[in-house]
Order: C-alpha cells, then structure tokens, then sequence
C-alpha cells in the first residue's frame, strides 16, 4: 500500500468514527437528562393540544377581531426556521459551497422537524383535527363538497405538505449510503436489523451512486424553487386578503428574506450546542459559523429593508387605514412589540459585521437567540397588530394569550428538540459519504499522479 | 451441519485508494467486460468514464412525472371547483386558471421529486437486502474505506483464472472469491 493511501485508508476509517460515534455509544447523562426536559415539555404541548380538543378553541387567546393570534404566528414561525435548511442543503449545494457539508445533514433534519411543529399548528386550529382530511384535502366526503382551489390557503395546504414531504425524501436519500455504513460497523443485532433495513441494502454500487448523484441534484434543483414558493405562499395567506397591513405586494420576497433570516439563527442555535454535546468541534468549526453569520446579517438588511418599504409605501399609498396600521404598529398598545421585533432583528444582528463576535460561541450566542425571539414577534406583529384595530372600530379589540397558547407554543419547542436530540442519537449528524468525497486525496488525480 | 454447495458467482478485486480502481475499471472497461460494477464509499468522481457509463436517466423520469403532476393539478382542481362543484366566489369565472397555478407549481415538484425517489430505488435495486456481495464481508470495507470491483461470473468474458490475473496486472492486491451459498444448506 502506497503512503498516500494508507493516510487515506486511516483518514476515511477515522471521518466514519468521528462522526458515528453518538450513533453508536450509550446515552450519556447529559443526553438523558435534555431529552427527559424537552420530552416534558413535548407532553406538554400534547395535554395542550387535547385540552383543545376537548374544550374547543375557546381556550385560546383569539377573539372576534383577532381570529388569527398564536396559532399562526407560531405556524409561520416554524415554517420559516425549516427554510434555511432547504437553503443549506439544495441552493448551496447547486452553487458548490462545500462548506454546506459539515451542517447540511443537521439543518435537513431542522427543516423536517420544523415542519412537523409547524403543520400541527394549523391542524388543530381547525378545531376538529379529525376531520381536517377533507377540509384540507381535496378528498371525497359525505357532504358531497370539494375544497376551494381558489383560496390561497389551500395553496398553503399543498405548499406545506409538499415541502414536508420533499424534505423528507431528500434527507431519506442523503441518509442512505451512511445508513449502510451504520449498518456494516453495527455489533448488536437489532441495529444491524434496523439500520439494515433503512438502508435498503445500499452497497456502494458506482451504477447506484450514479443514479444517486444525478437524484441529488435533481432533488436539489426542485427544492430550490420549492423552498422560495413555500414562503411566499404563506405570505399570500395575508397578502391577498384585503387587511390594512397584510395587503402588500412585498409579502412574498420579505418573507422569504425573513424565512432565511430566522432559519440561518436557528441553525447557529442548535449547532452551537450539537458541536459541543458531541464533540464535532473540528467537524463543524467557526469557519462555518462565520459563513452562517455573513447569512444572517445579509438577510437581517433585507428584513429592515423591508420594514421601511413597508412604512414609506403605506404613507405613500395615501390610505388612511394603510397608514393608521403602520402607525398603530409602531405607536399602539402592541408598540413594545413592533419595537421588539425592530430591536432583535434590525439593531442586534448588526454586532454581526464584527468578525470576532461572528466566530465567538459566547459572544454570538445571545446574539442568534434574540434573532430568534424578534422573528417569532415579527409574525406576531403582523398578524395581531393588523387584526385587532382594522377599518371599524366598533369591532376593535385586544389580544392576550391564556395558559393554553402559551403551553402550546413553549410545548411545540419541546417537540421540536426532542425530535432533534432523537435524530443526533440514532443518526449521522454530519454526512459521512459528503465528507469522504471531500477529504484531501479522496478525488482520483488529486495526488501526486498530477 | 446439512451439506452445502458453495458456487463462485464472480470476483472482489479490493483497492485502497481511488486511483488504482480508476485504472483498474479502465482496464476491465478495456477487456470488454458488461456485468461488473466498482463499489466505492462515497462517489468517486471520473468513475463513471472509467467505467464506459453513460448519463444516468432518472432527469428524464423526474421531468415526464413532473408534467404529468402540472396536468393532475389542472384536472383536478378544473374538474372539482369548475364542473363538479361550481361556487362563484367574488364575480370572478369559474375558470379563473391563475388562481390555479401555486397548485399545478407544487404538484409538479411533489410528482417529480416521488418519482425521482422512486427511480432511485428501481435503478440502484435497492430493497435486496442479501446479495453474494453483502454476505462477503467486504461490504464492511467497502462502506468504510476500501474501493473494489466486481466481476460478475456470469459475463461472456469471465474466467476465474484470466479475471483474476486481468484485476492482478492492473494493480489489485487483493482478489478475492465471491461465493453464494446454494443448497440444502440455507436457512429457511
């Protein structure tokens, strides 16, 4: 054997333990002890979901003027934070970032888990989850009624399904060949039957990888337009009714801006943690930190952009009402939020220009926290503020959630991180195929043969 | 023990870098094999010109189911809110087709990404979970570290020996049998 490739050969056999080591040892305590607190909390949001069931949507915060409150700004809010790991994982793939390797497993999995939090949102806001599936599906009833195709929130239904189930098939085909590796290093037998059957009996064919790269591509290529049309559909849900503040042309592109914004902070959130809880220090390093923060501070612009345009339009439209919304945004009772949202999303991420604080845990931490905070409050803003003071008001009310939504919301963050604490244990949580494809000496003609 | 035939299905020649199966695979190319295949741990790029493959056809597959999905959409949302189910809603007509885009947009990328799915698993054959190279115990190298090529016994050109000696001269150290256990032996 050559010297090149036995560094190669020890290279490779060392990339595979790194990263399946979680995979494949006991549970720590640490581990233990997060998901025994976000599997409370998850039990949490099911008492909540029950709860309303049983007593009915009445348990929540929303009234006649704001029928839209908690609900959806935590759907919209969930739906956004997937969005950067679409980003990760298709747009930079199709422009050859290669750093994308290290985080785009995880931020996949953050998409998924996303959307799964985002669509209970909207499922029980129907009130009777149970019979949703012809509400919101264009399926046959008893009633002998079909869903309005003309309503953009049945495009949202097909948009949001859609884009649950691309992710998961795209994540399903990025995990395959590391499920086969997973099942060749297994010792026990449940996890060699397991992971067996996952992987679908991948064996590293290069007519198989041919097929697969070529899929990944195209998977790649669908995702990308798909990611963009997600968000901007949701933002028709407010954008073609005709409320003072939802009306606006600019929804689709400031919502995707505001998609990336917040998913890009989530990701720094999680990967912060991941990297230390299970030492893929080297894997993940501040060099990807510091790209993801040239991200967030690109997006955090084009989120104020669009705050001003839409302050400058409604002033310039010269409508009375288009203007008192924007003012009652920013000077009503819910002001403290408006100003909330202005603080952690426009004036914060500014700290980001500075590249010690891009590449510093400590420093950026507080910083992608309050990144998160501000995008859950710009949703809550644009519904709550628009809803509760519209053209009459006679009809004008206040909105204040009850232990329900709040047990809802806080209850949806559990389930999320229970499902990601999950993926960490049982699944590669970098991609072990990308990285060796990567690897100094891993492409043919690489070395000295040049 | 039941009696047990064990059968040579073909040949694992085991390399350790991607260079030497490069060049090994274009000599087994050369040699005018058909039923063959190089097993790799991740994609290695250059293989497939080695190999004499051509483009992979799963974009074809992707771009018809696609097409077929924009089609799906207009007839169904034509048939239930036009023909099956008419409500006027904001004096606007029945076939107000713009309304019906977002629709004909996310069923072209749901069908075109199934079946993309979908090709993947009937092209690649995955859902064979035993094969004579499964059960080698190569697989373990080859989905860590280890490059290899199989030549399958059933190819006009194979022969034990010449197989053997053709992976040998192009730099494989390590040819191994590949063998099926047949029989009354297996396991039911």
């Amino acid at each position: 054997m050559s010297q090149e490739a036995a560094v190669l050969t020890a290279e490779l056999k060392r990339l595979d333990d790194d990263i399946l080591k979680p995979a494949e040892s006991f549970p720590t305590a640490r581990w233990a002890a997060c998901i025994t607190f976000t599997g409370m909390l998850a039990g949490v949001f099911g008492f909540c979901f029950l709860w309303t069931v049983f007593k009915g949507i009445g348990t929540w915060g929303n009234n006649n003027a704001v029928g839209w409150a908690w609900d959806i700004t935590n759907f919209v809010f969930w739906i956004g934070i997937g969005h950067a790991g679409t980003l990760i994982s298709a747009i930079l793939h199709l422009l050859r970032q290669k750093w994308r390797t290290s985080i785009a497993r995880f931020a996949e999995a953050m998409t998924l888990f996303a959307v799964i939090c985002a669509m209970q949102f909207p499922l029980i806001h129907t009130g009777r989850p149970w019979l949703a599936w012809y509400w919101l599906l264009p399926l046959p009833n008893p009633n002998g009624i079909w869903v309005n195709f003309r309503s953009p929130l049945m495009w949202d239904v097909f948009a949001v399904s859609t884009y649950g189930t691309v992710s998961a098939m795209f994540w399903y085909i990025g995990l395959l060949p590391d499920l086969a590796t997973l099942r060749d290093r297994a010792t026990h037998g449940i996890r060699k039957v397991v992971y067996g059957i996952l992987s679908l009996g991948w064996n590293g064919s290069n007519r198989a990888w041919s097929h697969y790269e070529k899929a990944y591509l195209l998977f790649a290529g669908l995702s990308t337009p798909l990611v963009l049309s997600v968000h901007s559909v949701v933002s028709f849900d407010f954008a073609v009714s005709i409320v003072p503040g939802w009306h606006t042309t600019i929804f689709p592109p400031y919502f995707v801006a505001g998609a990336i914004f917040s998913g890009f902070a989530m990701v720094a959130t999680l990967v912060i943690i991941l990297r230390k809880m299970f030492h893929l220090e080297h894997r993940i390093t501040e060099d990807h930190l510091d790209v993801m923060n040239k991200v967030t501070i690109a997006t955090s612009m084009m989120v104020g952009y669009a705050y001003l345009t839409e302050i400058f339009i409604a002033w310039y439209s010269g409508v009375a009402y288009e203007r008192y919304a924007f003012m009652n945004r920013a000077m009503g009772p819910y002001a403290w939020a408006y100003w909330t949202m202005v603080t952690c999303n426009v004036v914060v991420p500014q700290l980001l220009w500075f590249r010690k604080i891009r590449r510093s845990v400590i420093l950026l931490y507080p910083v992608v926290i309050l990144i998160n905070v501000g995008m859950w409050f710009e949703r809550f803003v644009i519904i709550v503020t628009s809803l509760h003071r519209r053209s009459l008001p006679s009809a004008w009310d206040m909105f204040s959630p009850t232990w329900v939504d709040i047990g809802l919301f806080v209850g949806s963050i559990g389930l999320f991180l229970t499902l990601i604490l999950l993926f960490c244990r049982f699944l590669p949580t970098v991609s072990v195929s990308e990285s060796k494809a990567i690897l100094p000496g891993a492409a043919p003609g690489g070395g000295h043969h040049d | 023990m039941t009696s047990e035939t064990r059968k040579t299905v073909g040949l694992v020649g085991l390399f350790d870098d991607p260079d030497s199966l490069m060049k090994a695979a274009e000599a087994c190319r050369d040699a005018g094999f058909r039923k063959w295949d190089c097993h790799t741990p991740y994609p290695v790029h250059g293989l497939d010109r080695a190999m004499g493959m051509g483009p992979s056809p799963v974009p074809y597959v992707t771009i018809t189911a696609g097409f077929i999905g924009i089609g799906v959409a207009l007839l169904m949302q034509g048939w239930m809110d036009v023909i099956d189910y008419p409500i006027r809603i904001g004096g606007k007509p029945l076939w107000s087709w713009p309304a019906f885009v977002p629709i004909c947009f996310e069923l072209f990328v749901l069908f075109a990404a199934g079946s993309t799915l979908g090709a993947v698993l009937f092209m690649c054959r995955l859902g064979r979970f035993h094969s004579p190279l499964h059960d080698s115990g190569v697989m373990a190298d080859i989905t860590s570290s280890r490059f290899a090529i199989v030549l399958d016994a059933e190819d006009s050109k194979f022969s034990p020996q010449a197989s053997e000696e053709l992976l040998r001269k192009a730099g494989c150290t390590d040819v191994r049998p590949l063998v099926e256990n047949t029989g009354e032996g297996e396991a039911h």
